[in-house]
């Protein structure tokens, strides 16, 4: 077997691993024959070591080989010669998508082992698996895509798995509303990068990126179109990548996020999934390249970011709200660094940030009884000394600051003025207007829909 | 023209017709629905059947062996072609699955024979390509749901005023064609009767109340059956197509995108599951006369994949919020309902055909939805950007939908409301389409790209006429 050959062997298994697990675990649970608690750990942990292994052999070759790109070519999922339109499937692996998909399987399978004892027995076990077998499937998809459809599949598995994982306590009513305000976001930031990669794929005649961005590996790649069309295309992708990690205007999403269970609350808002905004902005940094307004954009909202991140994170009154806007501010100056084309020290950061953030929200739940237990210790609490900002800026500005984080910047009210509730009430209109209608044409009441009962009352 | 192996068109057709002097002497509700399984499944094979044969003679159309209705009406009157070989056995299919679907506590109020005379007359109106053969089927359909409407004692004034103006425009805008020969240019007059016939039947906006009054007076089933085959798409590539001028085709696509986004916006602030889900329906069939439209190869190649798409996603997802109806009676969207862990099979599914229907990646409507955008993007760009919104708002209505049935609280019941087997043969059938269909799209893909590249290869004859 030659290198080449073992090289697509080994990628294949990294996309095959968890296409499998999702299989498993998906058609089991939608036949009414879930896997018991202990199969499905097993299931979880095979999948994630062999991917794990392949993705590090494949690693290790390269850098043997100093190999710094591999294509993987399955071929055409969808392809209408005579209109020369295509959707290939292909993978790559270079610079950047090696380190992501090797942080994508040590942190899931990470999660995978802490939530097989902390859902232990839980009667969501195999439904957080199954979300999770999509998260994992979306992410090395996404890590690995060779166009931007295929990175198109797998932002979509990973926005419908955060947002079922927010309302994982589907009981109660706080997460499976914040679950669907996650969703709503992530539908718009999902337009956005439809819209991109639609244009892209008009403009360059397929959605490959490297026709799009040049054939050489990644950072060196060169864009293949012009300065106007790459802000065009540029901006759609930051508004995309801003709904996906939560960058100014949508953070407000993050705390709400926080509901869900925590190992999925650590993968996702505190490792991989709030960076999937800034990789999809280092995948395509040759077109940032060609613009400088839209560097200057990326900028600009990366540093708008960090700095409402760092001023909220400050005021929260629960640690894993803490947690998300530190987050946040970590990946807000990662943008920073996209954007003034500091590739690998954003790729290390990025890696960096992720494995410290995900100790940190798994430790979270103990953090607590480990404070009590050493102010215990001492027999009162923790001395607290003023921090360097306390004792540089006066009290009237600090409570103002205080005002500004305890309200998270006033992000999700002026959402709800400026966009839903108007758009609410068009429609809402409209609606009375057609029952007006329907009434007059039936000469009577038209709807019975209105004496729909609002109970939970089963036909017995 | 070549011919099928056997009369499959023709027997899909009759075995209905059949069926329902079969039950008319049927007095148990139980065994009507047994023979009504049957019936139904004998079409659907007969409708399968038609397809692979047809599949395998190659070519554009096809008439039945031994075909006899031909002879007597005509060569249009009885054919399968690139356009209804799929669209006659998914409509079968519908059938199947509504009956197999329907639980002992709807069997007694289920209208069993205006079904099958339904599905006759559906399958006869797919299979017809006669213009005035088409206007006339079109023009039945709408007499099962209107008799049922009276007997269950609704008004049917809204629907009765509708189908009305449709039919009158249909027809008296072919009559008005007709007298005019076979000229390129034809009159405005002639055409705006025919589009505005259209619009209505298809539901689009301002004469799209009688879709949402018929959900809300009619049985679920009954309206299901009559929305989605789509027929309003149906005469528009069949009639309106082959001889409209470009500012008709225009006209029809803006039309539809208005309808799309005002539907998807409803569809968020509906209170009740069954405006919600005509709602939904109404924002994604007008998306098919979006690609229509368009006129290119992509574009309608997506519209064609989409109008199957939407056909099987969003059927499947009737057919649930019909399941959840019959246990706990119509339900409200004001609240939650927390129905998930008594029926986490069905929530799935919801789920999954909510999304299909959006053009979720991985399910069937992806490829569809991507081709139409694509097709749209390159002709009108903002085509393309009020799409891919509609999308996304439906996207966040089918969530906002499926956690308030399925989440939210905690759902008390003294009965099991367990998906029952025949429920669950339907969901599972349906699944296998819709997410087979979305991992190998190819197949599905180059057969409506070739009843696409059809359709405009016979418009360009019509015009250059």
């Amino acid at each position: 077997m030659d290198y080449n050959t073992f090289m697509q062997l080994l990628g294949i298994c990294v996309v095959v691993c968890p296409t499998v697990l999702l299989a498993v675990l998906g058609l089991s649970s939608l036949i009414g024959r879930p896997l018991s608690e202990q199969a499905v750990v097993r299931c979880m942990y095979t999948a994630t070591v062999l991917g794990l292994i392949a993705a590090v052999a494949m690693l290790i070759l390269m850098l043997a080989t100093d190999d710094t790109f591999v294509e993987i070519r399955i071929g055409n999922w969808v392809g209408i010669e005579a209109e020369h339109f295509h959707f290939h499937v292909k993978f790559i692996f270079d610079r950047l998508s090696i380190p992501f998909v090797i942080l994508t399987y040590v942190l899931c399978g990470t999660i995978g082992a802490f939530t097989s004892r902390y859902l232990h027995r839980d009667s969501g076990f195999n439904r957080f698996c199954v979300f999770f077998a999509f998260f994992t499937l979306g992410m090395v998809l996404s890590s690995l895509a060779g166009t931007i459809e295929m990175l198109f599949l797998g932002w979509e598995l990973v926005g419908l798995s955060s947002a079922l994982l927010v309302a994982f306590f589907q009981q109660r009513l706080n997460p499976v509303r914040n679950g669907l305000r996650v969703w709503s976001v992530y539908r718009i930031a999902d337009a956005a990068f439809l819209i991109a990669a639609l244009t892209l794929h008009h403009m360059t005649g397929g959605g490959d990126f490297t026709g799009l961005m040049g054939t050489e590996a990644w950072p060196e790649g060169h864009a293949t179109v012009t300065s106007g069309q790459a802000l065009f295309v540029g901006l759609l992708l930051l508004l995309s990548a801003a709904g996906k990690s939560a960058l100014v205007p949508f953070s407000g999403w993050l705390p709400r996020a926080m509901e869900g269970p925590t190992p999925s609350s650590a993968v996702f808002y505190g490792a991989l999934s709030v960076h999937l905004g800034a990789f999809l902005l280092m995948r395509v940094s040759p077109l940032l390249e060609l613009s400088l307004a839209l560097r200057l954009a990326v900028i600009g909202l990366g540093l708008v970011s960090a700095l409402y991140g760092a001023i909220t994170a400050r005021v929260q009154s629960d640690v894993k709200s803490a947690l998300a806007f530190a987050s946040l501010t970590q990946v807000g100056i990662i943008v920073v660094e996209i954007g003034l084309g500091l590739h690998y020290i954003a790729l290390i950061h990025m890696i960096g940030h992720a494995c410290l953030r995900t100790l940190q929200l798994l430790r979270a739940p103990t953090l607590l009884r480990d404070y009590h237990m050493l102010e215990n210790a001492i027999g009162a609490h923790l001395p607290h000394k003023p921090t360097f900002w306390e004792r540089l800026l006066p009290a009237s500005y600090r409570r103002w600051f205080y005002l500004i984080g305890s309200e998270r910047g006033y992000l999700d009210g002026l959402l709800d003025e400026l966009v839903v509730n108007p758009i609410g009430a068009i429609f809402r209109w409209c609606d009375a207007m057609e029952r007006r209608w329907t009434d007059f044409l039936s000469g009577g009441e038209s709807r019975v829909s209105d004496r729909v009962a609002q109970s939970n009352e089963v036909v017995e | 023209m070549l011919e099928l192996q056997l009369p499959w068109l023709e027997l899909a057709i009759l075995i209905p017709l059949l069926g329902t002097l079969a039950l008319l002497f049927v007095r148990d509700p139980e065994t009507a629905w047994k023979r009504m399984l049957v019936i139904c499944s004998l079409v659907f094979l007969c409708a399968v059947g038609a397809w692979l044969d047809f599949s395998h003679l190659h070519t554009f159309e096809a008439h039945d062996h031994w075909d006899i209705v031909s002879r007597l009406l005509g060569p249009d009157a009885i054919v399968i072609d690139e356009l209804s070989a799929p669209l006659i056995p998914l409509a079968a299919l519908l059938y199947l699955l509504t009956v197999v679907s329907t639980l002992r506590t709807k069997v007694r109020r289920f209208p069993f024979a205006w079904t099958l005379v339904s599905e006759s007359i559906l399958l006869a109106t797919l299979s017809c390509r006669d213009p005035w053969g088409v206007i006339a089927l079109l023009a039945l359909q709408t007499v099962p749901p209107y008799f049922e409407l009276r007997s269950r004692g609704r008004s049917s004034r809204i629907f009765a005023f509708h189908m009305g103006l449709f039919m009158l425009l249909l027809a008296g805008g072919w009559a008005m064609l007709d007298a005019h020969g076979p000229k390129s240019e034809h009159s405005i007059w002639a055409i705006g009767m025919l589009i505005s016939a259209i619009l209505i039947r298809s539901g689009s906006v301002p004469v799209h109340c009688w879709m949402t009054d018929l959900f809300e007076n009619a049985s679920f089933a009954t309206s299901l059956l009559y929305v989605t085959p789509m027929a309003g798409a149906y005469a528009a590539v069949r009639l309106a197509l082959p001889v409209s001028p470009d500012w008709a085709l225009q006209s029809i696509a803006i039309v539809s995108l208005i309808t799309g986004v005002y539907a998807a916006g409803m569809a968020l602030v509906q209170r009740e599951t069954r405006r919600f889900f005509a709602y939904l329906f109404l924002s994604n069939s007008s998306l098919v006369l979006v690609g229509l439209e368009v006129a290119t190869p992509i574009g309608l190649t997506g519209a064609l994949c989409v109008w199957l798409s939407v056909g099987m996603s969003l059927a499947g997802f009737g057919l649930t919020l019909r399941s959840l109806e019959s246990r706990t009676g119509r339900m409200s969207l004001k609240q939650y309902h927390g129905l998930y862990e008594h029926m986490p099979s069905m929530a799935a599914f919801f789920l999954l055909t909510g999304l299909a229907s959006i053009g979720f990646p991985g399910t069937v409507g992806f490829v569809g939805t991507e081709l139409l955008v694509e097709g749209a993007v390159g002709i009108y760009p903002v085509v393309g950007l009020l799409v891919v919104l509609t999308g996304a708002l439906n996207g966040i209505a089918v969530v906002h939908a499926y956690f308030r049935l399925f989440t939210g609280t905690e759902h008390r019941a003294s009965i099991s409301l367990i998906a029952r087997w025949p429920e669950r043969v339907a969901v599972l059938s349906l699944t296998a389409l819709i997410i087979g269909g979305g991992l190998w799209p190819q197949p599905g893909v180059a057969s409506r790209y070739h009843a696409a590249k059809e359709i405009i290869a016979r418009r360009e004859v019509t015009h250059a006429n």
